[in-house]
């Protein structure tokens, strides 16, 4: 893997990019683009020249999803096509001398060609400054799965230049609300992670919340008014099969998948009281982990399985607590900064958690190191909530506001860098990321 | 018809002092103290009359209910589950109507405002319902009469991100099984 090169002079252009890009969606369903809200310090500066053999500007626009793949990531900055001189779709194409110009760091070309009943995809990467070949492969495709085989020319050209694998390919869940009190209707959404491809999955008059990946990215736990209780489903993507796991009297919350995918930790009441207990899928063995009077809850296992970290406001305020699950079952402190602290998510890496925390008089996205507690502000709005870390630890979608509505967001998981997932239409929220679906 | 009286006379003081407070949330939301469901719990002849099953008609405890129902939601403090002292008779006035008819049913459901984490706010609303529902176990209702449902941010009375649509929001409603 090559380091990233230092790129002082793009930070000026990427200050000043305040480009919104609108990104399709199918009708009926909330539209999603992506804003950069914040200025990219150190974004490396990157060709992607619209690709051979397809119609530039269409929906499968390999270049254009390649290069806002990119962008989302907040660590380049894809040059303008209007920009261009010239448009090579191969290696030997290139004219080196006219990208330096341009001041790209690297070139990313290809072009679409038939293949037997199929299409193939003809990709390179190569570094301006050296013109040194860095990436060339050929994809086979589909006329429909153009936009994977674009993401996953994306997570190639990130993981190159970043040592990162990419997440372009993986998938957010999220639930999206339109109509106005009392009258609202609740979506529960499965988009690519770029925003596209929404695909309504459940829709209810009554609240839908709380959706979280089983560790296989094959299932999606989350809570459902629908019966007008609340109750923990599971349901199955491929198939839409889905069934009921608690509908246990009082309150049934907070779904979160054990490594293992066996169980499932989640949040029951007895007499108003909240508490945490893991729930083995196969059996409907439950065991209570937490019994203090406070409000415990959203509970999140350690990426060894052996710990849950959950919020208590035991302490008079919300803070998070991680408990063993071992016979003594002693619930431990462990978020001191901050008079609240809420919803701990895991890194890929079991090294950080994601947590809602009360930052100068806004609820803020954080991001603490497990070993020494040093917590970081990822974010710097009212309301912002429910962080998810994508599966290869680069970043976190949260939830925040937006002109008095829920919209997404990134962050970038050291702070460098927000932006923005907004809707067209109605509230989103309760945003989750998938886990890497295959081995990688 | 003594109780209806007595009711009458608590219905009309709980307005008295409605009035003689600031404005609360509430009193946007509450529908005007002369409609017209008011009015016939008052009067009382249309129910009493057996046999004359019009479609208008109430029971008395139609009357009643439709009385209590005028101030069906108790509001809350920031990141609060007390009952304010305005309240107090609200939950009393439930309280009495279920005692008198034990054979009612209440859902309690609690709701928070839109700030904090999601799931940590279904236990604060879970928190108003159960402040409410220990009122009114203290008052004599049994405790097969009272469900609660905790609805958290979920299911705003108002949208806005304002103190004021914040302090709408954050609220137990009694709602009662018709």
């Amino acid at each position: 893997m090559q380091p990233m090169p230092a790129t002082p002079k793009s930070r000026a252009t990427a200050a000043l990019m305040a480009l919104a890009f609108l990104l399709f969606a199918t009708p009926g369903h909330a539209q999603l683009r992506l804003d950069i809200t914040q200025g990219v310090r150190d974004a490396v500066p990157i060709a992607v020249v619209p690709f051979g053999g397809q119609a530039e500007g269409g929906a499968n626009d390999i270049a254009a999803v390649v290069a806002n793949d990119l962008r989302m990531s907040g660590r380049f900055a894809p040059l303008e096509r209007r920009d261009m001189v010239s448009r090579p779709t191969s290696g030997a194409e290139i004219r080196f001398e006219d990208w330096r110009l341009l001041k790209s760091d690297f070139v990313v070309v290809g072009r679409v060609e038939p293949d037997g009943a199929g299409l193939a995809v003809n990709f390179e990467l190569h570094n301006v400054r050296t013109g040194a070949s860095l990436l060339a492969q050929r994809l086979p495709s589909t006329e429909k799965g153009l936009r994977a085989t674009a993401h996953r020319i994306a997570d190639l050209v990130f993981e190159r230049l970043t040592g990162i694998p990419g997440a372009f390919s993986t998938r957010i869940a999220y639930v999206a609300v339109d109509g106005k009190p009392p009258a609202q209707r609740y979506r529960l959404i499965v988009a690519d992670a770029d925003g596209h491809n929404p695909r309504t999955v459940l829709e209810s008059r009554e609240p839908i919340m709380s959706p979280a990946w089983s560790p296989d990215g094959q299932n999606l736990a989350y809570v459902s008014f629908e019966s007008k209780v609340s109750a923990i489903y599971v349901q199955q993507l491929a198939t839409g099969q889905r069934s009921r796991v608690s509908a246990r009297a009082g309150i049934n919350g907070a779904p979160a998948w054990s490594p293992d995918g066996r169980k499932i930790a989640l949040t029951l009441s007895r007499d108003g009281n909240l508490d945490i207990y893991t729930l083995e899928l196969a059996t409907q063995t439950l065991t209570r982990v937490t019994s203090d009077e406070a409000i415990d809850t959203e509970a999140e296992w350690s990426k060894d399985g052996q710990s849950l970290y959950f919020t208590s406001d035991r302490a008079g305020n919300a803070q998070v607590y991680q408990v063993r699950l071992d016979e003594a079952r002693r619930a431990e402190r462990v978020t001191f900064t901050n008079s609240y602290n809420a919803r701990p998510r895991m890194s890929p890496d079991g090294k950080q958690l994601a947590l809602v925390t009360l930052d100068r008089g806004g609820y803020r996205i954080g991001v603490m190191d497990v070993a020494s507690r040093n917590l970081r502000v990822l974010t710097n709005a009212r309301q912002d909530e429910s962080p998810s870390f994508a599966p290869n630890g680069a970043m976190v979608i949260y939830a925040t506001r937006e002109g008095g509505r829920g919209a997404l967001a990134f962050a970038s998981s050291d702070g460098a860098f927000q932006q923005r997932l907004s809707s067209d239409q109605g509230d989103v929220r309760d945003p989750a990321w998938q886990p890497f679906t295959a081995p990688r | 018809m003594k109780l209806m009286h007595v009711l009458a006379v608590a219905i009309l003081s709980l307005g008295l002092v409605a009035c003689s407070k600031p404005t609360k949330p509430d009193e946007t939301t509450a529908p005007p103290a002369d409609s017209g469901a008011a009015t016939s719990g008052l009067g009382g002849e249309g129910a009493t009359g057996a046999g004359t099953s019009t479609a208008t008609a109430l029971t008395p405890q139609q009357q009643a209910l439709a009385a209590i129902q005028q101030k069906n939601v108790v509001f809350f403090d920031f990141d609060s589950s007390e009952i304010r002292s305005e309240y107090v008779p609200v939950v009393a006035a439930h309280a009495q109507y279920l005692v008198k008819y034990p054979t009612a049913r209440v859902r309690l459901e609690g709701h928070t405002d839109e700030r904090g984490s999601r799931e940590y706010n279904i236990g604060l609303g879970e928190r108003r319902a159960q402040t409410v529902r220990r009122a009114l176990l203290a008052q004599g209702v049994a405790e097969s009469q009272i469900t609660t449902v905790s609805y958290g941010e979920e299911r705003p009375a108002v949208e806005g991100s304002d103190e004021a649509a914040f302090a709408q929001n954050r609220r137990v409603e009694l709602v009662h099984a018709q």
